[in-house]
Formats: C-alpha cells, structure tokens, sequence
C-alpha cells in the first residue's frame, strides 16, 4: 500500500508474503527435504527394496529397530519379504511423486490450454468445453479413476492417465475464469488492438497473468493427485507390486496390522502424510498470497 | 446552591447525557480513536442531529450507546448515562435487557437490516418476547398495530412476507416499525435515509417526524447530510475526527455557524451554491483515526488556523446553548442564510 | 416451478443418455466387447449364443439400441462371478452402503457443525485455532489409512469396537439393517466415521466461514439492537442463513460419501456395493461393473436433482423468487 510496497518487485513481494506464515515456511522446507530424499533414494536407502539378491526371506516382519542376518539395521522394521522398509519407504516416495507431479503436470497442461481456448474461442467451443467439464467435475475422482483403470487394468502409465482425465477439468474451468476476467482488461484489448497473432495473445499476454490460480489449483492438485494414487494402490487398482508406491506399501502391511505388526503399515502411512499435509500448507498459504482479492 | 438545583432539573429531563466518551479500535495500524471525547445530551422529547463525514465517529459514538461495538472496538474512557444511569461497563444482560426495549436503533441500508431467511412476523415476534412475555397470539396482533402505524398497506398480509418481497422504503419502514414495538425513550437512526431515493426519503422523514412527536421519544439521528437535520432537528451536533467541533440549536448553528468546518459543510451544500458557480469545497481530506495532527484535527484544511490551533481547543460556550471547540471561530454575520 | 422441474428432469435423462453412451463406447474401445462381457472360459457354442444375444453381430448404432432397452429394462448382463443379474446383485448391496453413507452424514453435521461453530465464534482461541488445524487434517488423510489406524487403536490395540462386518442385522422388508441392534451399532461406528472424517471437515469450514461472514452483517447487529438473546440470535439468525450452503454441500456431497464408501467398505470389509465393485474388477467381473456405473449415475443424478429441489425449499429468496 506505502510506497515502498509498490517498488517491491511482485516476485519479491510473494517471497516475503509467503514468509510471513511460519507454519507455511515449516512446510516448505519440509517439501524440499522429502523431493531430496526422493531424488536422492538410490544414495541414501540402506538397501535396493527392488533388488531381490539383496533381501532375505528370513528378515520378514522385523519390528523396528531389529537388525539382519547381515548386520543391516532395521529402523522402522521389514515387511513379509524381508524388506527394509525405511528403503522402501524412499523408493516408494519416489514413485508416489513421480505420479502424483507427473500426472498434476500434465493435467495442468491439458486442462489450462484446454481452458484457455475455451476462453478465447468462445461460442460453440467454449460451451462444448465447459460442458465437459461440468459433467467430469459432477462425479467424484476417485470414481472415475476407478471405472477407467477397472477398463484398461493397473499399472504406472494407467494411473497417471486416469489422474490426468480425472484433473484437467479443475484447471480448465480456472484457467478459463482467469481468462476471463483478465480479457476484460485494457492490455489486452491493446494487444488486440495491434493485431498481434492470436497466440501470441494467448501465451504471451493472456497465460503468465493467468498463472497465479493455476501454481495454487496445481499445488492442492498434486497432494490430491498423491491421495488418490495411494487410495488406487490401496484397493489393489494403482502401481504393479514390482514398484510399489507409498500406498501399495500400506496395503501390503494391511493384513498383518490385525496381528499388531503396525509398522508395516504405519510409517508409509506417516511418510504419505507428511507429504501430504506439507504440500497442502504450501498451497494454502501461496493462495492467500496470491489471490488479489484477499490482499489489503 | 441554586447551580446545583439546575443540575439536578436538567438531569430529570436528560435521556441521554454522553459524557467524555472514548471508543478505541487496536488494530494492527495502531490504534483508531475512532470516537475520542465526546460529550452529547439529548433532552427528552429531543431530535438531535449527529452531523460528520464518514470515518468522523459519529456512527461508533452511536454504537457505542448501546454497547454494540465490535472487537476490536472498545470503550476506553467516559459514561453514557441514560435516564441518569451510567451504561459504560454494564453487564451484557443488562444491556441485551435495554436494547430495543429503552434504546432502539434503526440502520443505514433497508435491504440490509432484516434477515433474510426469516418472515417479518418472526423478526417482529421475537422483538417483542424478548422483553415481555406474551401470547403468540398477542405478539402477532401488537406487530401487526406496528406496521400500519408507519403505512404499511395490508399489514396482515405483510407479516407473513419475507423481507425481498418488500422495496426498500417499506422495509425501512418495517426496521422503523420494530424499533418502535416498545415504546423506546430513544431511538438511534444510523443515516436510515441515506440509501433511499429523494422521495422515499421525505415520506419516511415524516413517518418518523410524526411518531417521535406522538410518542416523545428523544431521537439521535446520525447523517452526512445536513439538510436532513435542518427540516428535522431541534439541534444539531458536528462530529469531526472523533470529536464533537460545533454545537447547537439547529437554526443557530446552520443560519451562524462558528466552526470553519461547520461552515465549510454548509457552503459546499449544492443548494447553497448559486448555478453557474463552482461548488465549495473544503480542501483536503478527513485525517486518518491513527494518524491524526496534534491540537485541532481540522488544521490542515483550515484557512483559518494559526499556531495556536497545535494546542487542543477548549470546549466553549459563545453563546446561550451552544458549545465550540476553535480558537479562531468564524466572525459573526459572515457565513450564514439558508437559502 | 412444475416447468423448472420438469426441466430438470429432461437434463437428467440427457445426462443418463450421454454417460450410457460413453460406456458403451468405453466397452467399444477396449477392445472386442465379447472378451469383456463374457466370461473367458465360455466354449465357442456359448460364445455364439451370447454375441447373438447381445447383438454383437449388429451395426454398432442398433447395439447401442439394444444396449439401452436393456438397461430401460433393468438387464445390464449376468455376473460370471454369482451367476446372477447384475442388478439385482448391486441392488442387494446397496442398503449396507445406504446405511453406512446416511450415518456418516449425519455423524458429519453433528460433528462439524458445533465445531464450526465454535470455531466461527471464537477464531482466535486455542480450541478455535486447534479446530481448524484438525479439520487441515480432515481434508488431506488419505481415508484407508485413517481407517487403518482406527482399527489400529481402537480394534486391535484397545479392543473397543469390532474391526469388520456388519454384525448383527435385524431384517426389515427382507433387507437386513444394522443400525436397529447394538451390536450393529458396534460394527457401524468406526466405518462411519471414518467415511465422515471428510465431510465432517467441510461442514466445520462451511459453518466457520458462513459464522464469519454473518456475524458482522448488518441484520445480525439490528438483531441484537433488538435487545434479542446471544443464543436466539446465534441459533435463529446466523444458523438458518449457515444451513443453507451447509445442506446444499452436504447433499451435494452424498454422491461422493457413497463413492468414497468404496474405500471405506474394503478396509472394513463391510459388505455394500463398494466392496462388491472392488471385487468385481479385481476379478474381472465386467458385467456388475458396468451395471454399478450406470447405477451410480442414476443415483448421483436423482442426487443433484434432490439437492436443488431442498435449496429452493430453504431459501425464500429462491423458492419465491418469481413471485415478487
């Protein structure tokens, strides 16, 4: 509002904005350290959970702190193949991020173009657009994913294709609102004005000030895109058990929890948590950033 | 001796005697002293009109009478005495217990005041039982008796209406209705006719004009125009930054008025102005509530003002009934005449 | 409004038609629609007997006629799994879901409501600002693994409440109900609320917010300068205007409470049509899960439809909306 808010560029503004929430900081960073933890796996991990030479029947159901035939400790247990599952906790992360940012990217593409066009076009188009995307948002994600992996059977590539069908609408309908509203607006009837091609319009004009809605819709997109994944697995639809996400992890552990081996189940359970309810922090806090209409 | 009697006659007839009133809001920008030391008596039987810009204080004063102001909003300092009772720190019971029975208030915006998603005869009822307890019956017919006594045509079917089935001068006057269910001795009118058209605002005026002299309620009415308060009020008080600047009779004051800024509002009045002519205008703008100057707040915008007017002005009184806060009041005869 | 709903009805058939259409093509593009709707230890005679029944020898438009008239009929196909209609089979499960989503909602009103409440009220107390960190957590749990950790503690570690099953059922119309028997009950709790967790949250932020946004209204304050009660002007004024978003989200929700059941039911294992579809695709069993799909649709339609119909009902500014 001052004068020197204004000098402040928008990026440095967000920045300091978004640091004024702490718990939101405190959720950053722990989304940092865990996409390295991810990336990293492969260094970090005590163990390859893929690599069967290196796992030993015998190790099956540890409890945490139990140590191997080999020395190895066990910090959070094995599961019923002998399966270091701190190891495979980070492989697992691997691939719930992979699929959930993979899809949630993908889908973000398709949907804002799709959005985007729908806004420019208008008309026949647009209404065909939205209609689709009204009738995709009327039934609820997890079953649609459902019914499309009950159709073309499990596996890496499916789920991301089911997740991506299931989230384009949510960035369709944002992209195409921001467009609106940002349409309405002088720079780009002066665009316009100077017959400049039409997508340059679009991607160079209309896109980056649409951009705000859509880091936010993403950002809860993603952790959603993880929940259902690991939903997916759980119920024996997602992942194949040679790459087992976080929720496949859970499932695997589900039959010995009755039996109080908790931890199969527990700490994937913690991890797809943490994950979750970090990404959401992040997300809450960028909107209220972000979105003009909250500012003072 | 004979001082002490007129003290005690005077406060016989006092409905409302506000006395040094401060109302803060904490707030993250500081504090606002929205309303900082007012001192306002309304007589029995009394129309005074509260007279200010927006941001002046004078719709928190208002609020703060009735101990209906918000957090962070707070009363900080002064008495409210009504009917020679102090209610600054009354019990919320108490206060609830005076509400809409002794002291109603009527709101700015029509469409605003009546809930939406519940029938007038419900709105009304409960206004009623919750001071008295009645028959359901019994309510219904006193709400009834309400409504057409402010011209509301066909009241029995009206009851039964919601509230967007109603124009807005009829709710205002449904709002005028309710606020008289208990006979109040003093009614608070928040700018009620700002939001009507012209002509809806005179028949309201009168609506209002009528009843309070039947009834002999004391009535405050709050407004940014003062060509409400020269038809309708006995005296009229000017509220700027917090703080009552001017005060009297309401011919007096607007005929002669002594505060610069008194008499800037009455010249920037259109009617005032003659065609062709610019409007006056006062330069400036009202001082933000947390950043005020120190002595008189309308210094900045004061033609007038010299280095005396860093130093807060006394109240005075100039003349018989009357009350001034300036140092450098206007000269007599100078501004003045309504049209 | 016999128009306005007459209206809606001929959109929801609309919307019947198309979701029928996009199975059926789905059915199509999978592949040959026979390997799919017939069990794959059928012999060549059987085989040709059902592509004849289904039609499959037709052009493609007369089969989606077909298609149609069975579904109009109630014949979506026979599940390789029970040998039965697939709809009488969904139909037989749907009552335990029925039950166990109706419970869940109810236990999300209230629960979320005097919470959200509370926490409208009072944003910035401990207990207001805990309230809203819970319902943070509401949102983003994947349901199983709460589920999961239910059974943990309350199961398996405190041996409070029964892990699976429905329990004792007491039959009424030859449908069996849980609800009517305390150990019923006992089997209903941890399901339920764990299908509420979600829902519980929404309604808490919905009545939070719809709190802060009516409170500082001018009706709320002329309600109180009526001299009218702290509760009279809470539970009358603030909560009709809140009820209005509270019910059309939670019936809106319904459809999603009974799809999210899926979940629910398999870590439950509590035997609705949830469960029933779950096994059906890990088995292939394509018939009840087409016949689920179109069943769902009905339902999510009736659903939306039911939703609008109890808004204009709540709200006077809609339902006499033409009448001014």
């Amino acid at each position: 509002m001052s004068g020197a808010m204004r000098e402040q560029s928008p990026f440095r503004r967000v920045v300091a904005d978004f640091c004024a929430n702490k718990v939101a900081v405190a959720g950053l960073v722990t989304l940092v350290i865990i996409v390295a933890l991810a990336v990293f796996a492969s260094l970090i991990a005590p163990q390859n959970p893929y690599d069967l030479a290196q796992l030993d029947i015998m190790d099956g159901r540890q409890p945490p702190g139990a140590t191997s035939m080999d020395g190895l400790v066990f910090w959070l247990g094995t599961d019923d193949q002998g399966r270091d599952m701190l190891s495979g906790i980070l492989y697992g992360l691997r691939i719930s991020l992979i699929v959930g940012a993979g899809s949630a990217a993908v889908a973000g593409i398709v949907g804002s173009s799709l959005g985007l066009a729908a806004a420019y076009a208008g008309g026949r188009i647009e209404a065909a657009i939205m209609r689709l995307v009204d009738l995709q948002l009327s039934f609820p994600a997890i079953l649609v994913a459902l019914m499309i992996l009950a159709f073309i059977g499990k596996g890496v590539g499916n789920v991301m294709l089911a997740l991506v069908i299931v989230e384009w609408a949510s960035y369709a309908r944002t992209a195409r609102a921001a467009a609106l509203s940002e349409r309405a607006r002088e720079y780009i009837e002066a665009a316009e004005g100077l017959a400049l091609p039409r997508s340059r319009v679009v991607f160079g004009h209309l896109l980056p000030n649409c951009l705000p809605p859509l880091i936010v819709i993403g950002t809860i997109q993603v952790a959603r895109a993880i929940a259902l994944e690991a939903t997916l697995s759980f119920l024996g639809l997602g992942v194949p058990i040679t790459e087992p996400s976080l929720g496949l992890l859970i499932a695997n552990g589900y039959q010995y929890m009755l039996s109080g081996k908790y931890w199969i189940s527990f700490y994937p359970g913690i991890a797809l948590l943490i994950t979750i309810v970090s990404i959401n922090l992040v997300g809450d806090q960028l909107r209220d950033v972000l979105n003009p209409r909250l500012q003072r | 001796m004979i001082d002490d009697d007129f003290h005690q006659d005077v406060a016989s007839t006092l409905t409302l005697d506000i006395r040094n009133l401060h109302t803060h809001f904490d707030t993250r920008a500081g504090t606002l002293r929205a309303v900082d030391g007012v001192n306002l008596r309304i007589k029995r039987g009394e129309i005074v009109g509260l007279v200010g810009e927006s941001g002046s204080g004078k719709s928190v004063t208002g609020f703060s009478v009735i101990g209906l102001v918000d957090p962070p909003g707070r009363i900080v300092g002064g008495e409210v005495r009504f009917q020679g009772r102090n209610l600054v720190g009354l019990e919320e019971e108490a206060l609830r217990q005076l509400r809409g029975h002794d002291i109603a208030m009527i709101f700015q915006d029509p469409m605003m005041t009546l809930n939406p998603v519940l029938r007038i005869s419900t709105q009304m009822v409960e206004a009623i039982t919750a001071h008295e307890i009645v028959a359901e019956d019994e309510a219904l017919e006193r709400a009834h008796d309400a409504l057409a006594s402010v011209g509301i045509p066909h009241p029995e079917e009206r009851l039964r209406d919601y509230p967007h089935q109603f124009s807005g001068g009829m709710r205002q006057r449904v709002a005028i209705a309710i606020a008289l269910l208990h006979n109040p001795a003093l009614i608070i009118a928040d700018e009620p006719t700002t939001a009507l058209d012209v002509t809806i605002q005179g028949q309201i005026l009168a609506v209002v004009q009528r009843l309070v002299a039947e009834r002999g309620t004391s009535l405050l009415w709050i407004t940014h125009d003062l060509s409400v308060v020269a038809g309708l009020a006995h005296r009229v008080a000017v509220m700027y930054a917090g703080r009552i600047v001017e005060e009297g009779p309401v011919d007096e004051v607007l005929d002669h008025p002594m505060h610069p800024y008194t008499a800037g509002l009455i010249a920037s009045l259109p009617s005032h102005n003659r065609r062709g002519t610019r409007l006056a205008q006062i330069p400036g703008m009202a001082p933000p509530a947390h950043d005020r100057p120190t002595g008189c707040s309308f210094r900045p915008r004061c033609a007038r003002a010299t280095a005396e007017c860093e130093q807060d002005p006394p109240a005075t009184t100039p003349a018989q009934g009357r009350s001034l806060r300036c140092f450098n009041p206007m000269p007599a005869g100078s501004q003045g005449g309504r049209a | 409004m016999a128009l306005w709903l007459l209206r809606r009805l001929v959109q929801a058939g609309f919307v019947m038609l198309a979701m029928s259409a996009i199975v059926f093509i789905g059915l199509h593009a999978i592949g040959n629609p026979i390997d799919i709707l017939i069990s794959p230890e059928a012999d060549q005679a059987e085989r040709a007997r059902a592509i004849a029944a289904l039609g499959l020898d037709k052009p493609l438009w007369e089969q989606y006629w077909l298609f149609l008239q069975g579904a109009l009929h109630g014949d979506l196909g026979r599940s390789f799994v029970f040998n039965e209609p697939a709809l009488r089979l969904i139909a037989g499960r749907m009552p335990a879901t029925l039950e166990l989503a109706v419970t869940a909602v109810l236990l999300s009103v209230c629960i979320g409501l005097p919470l959200g409440l509370y926490a409208g009220l009072h944003p910035n107390s401990f207990t207001g600002r805990l309230v809203m960190t819970g319902s943070i957590f509401g949102f983003s749990l994947p349901s199983f693994w709460v589920g999961l950790m239910l059974i943990m503690v309350f199961a398996v570690t405190l041996g409070w409440l029964p892990s699976s099953g429905r329990g004792e059922t007491i039959s009424i119309a030859g449908v069996g109900w849980s609800f009517l028997t305390v150990d019923g009950w006992r089997h209903l709790l941890l399901p339920a609320l764990n299908l509420a967790l979600f829902n519980i949250s929404l309604v808490l932020r919905l009545t939070r917010a719809g709190v802060r946004e009516t409170l500082p209204l001018d009706y709320i304050r002329f309600a109180r300068a009526k001299g009218l009660t702290p509760g009279r002007v809470i539970y009358v004024h603030v909560l009709r205007n809140i009820l209005i978003p509270v019910v059309t989200v939670i019936g809106l929700e319904f459809g999603s409470t009974i799809a999210f059941s899926v979940v629910t039911e398999s870590v439950f294992a509590w035997p609705g049509m949830g469960k029933l579809i779950i096994d059906s695709i890990n088995v292939l069993d394509r018939p009840v899960i087409v016949a689920y799909l179109m069943i769902t649709v009905a339902l999510f339609v009736t659903i939306n439809l039911v939703v609008d119909l109890l808004y204009t009902l709540l709200d006077p500014r809609v339902r006499l909306g033409g009448r001014r």
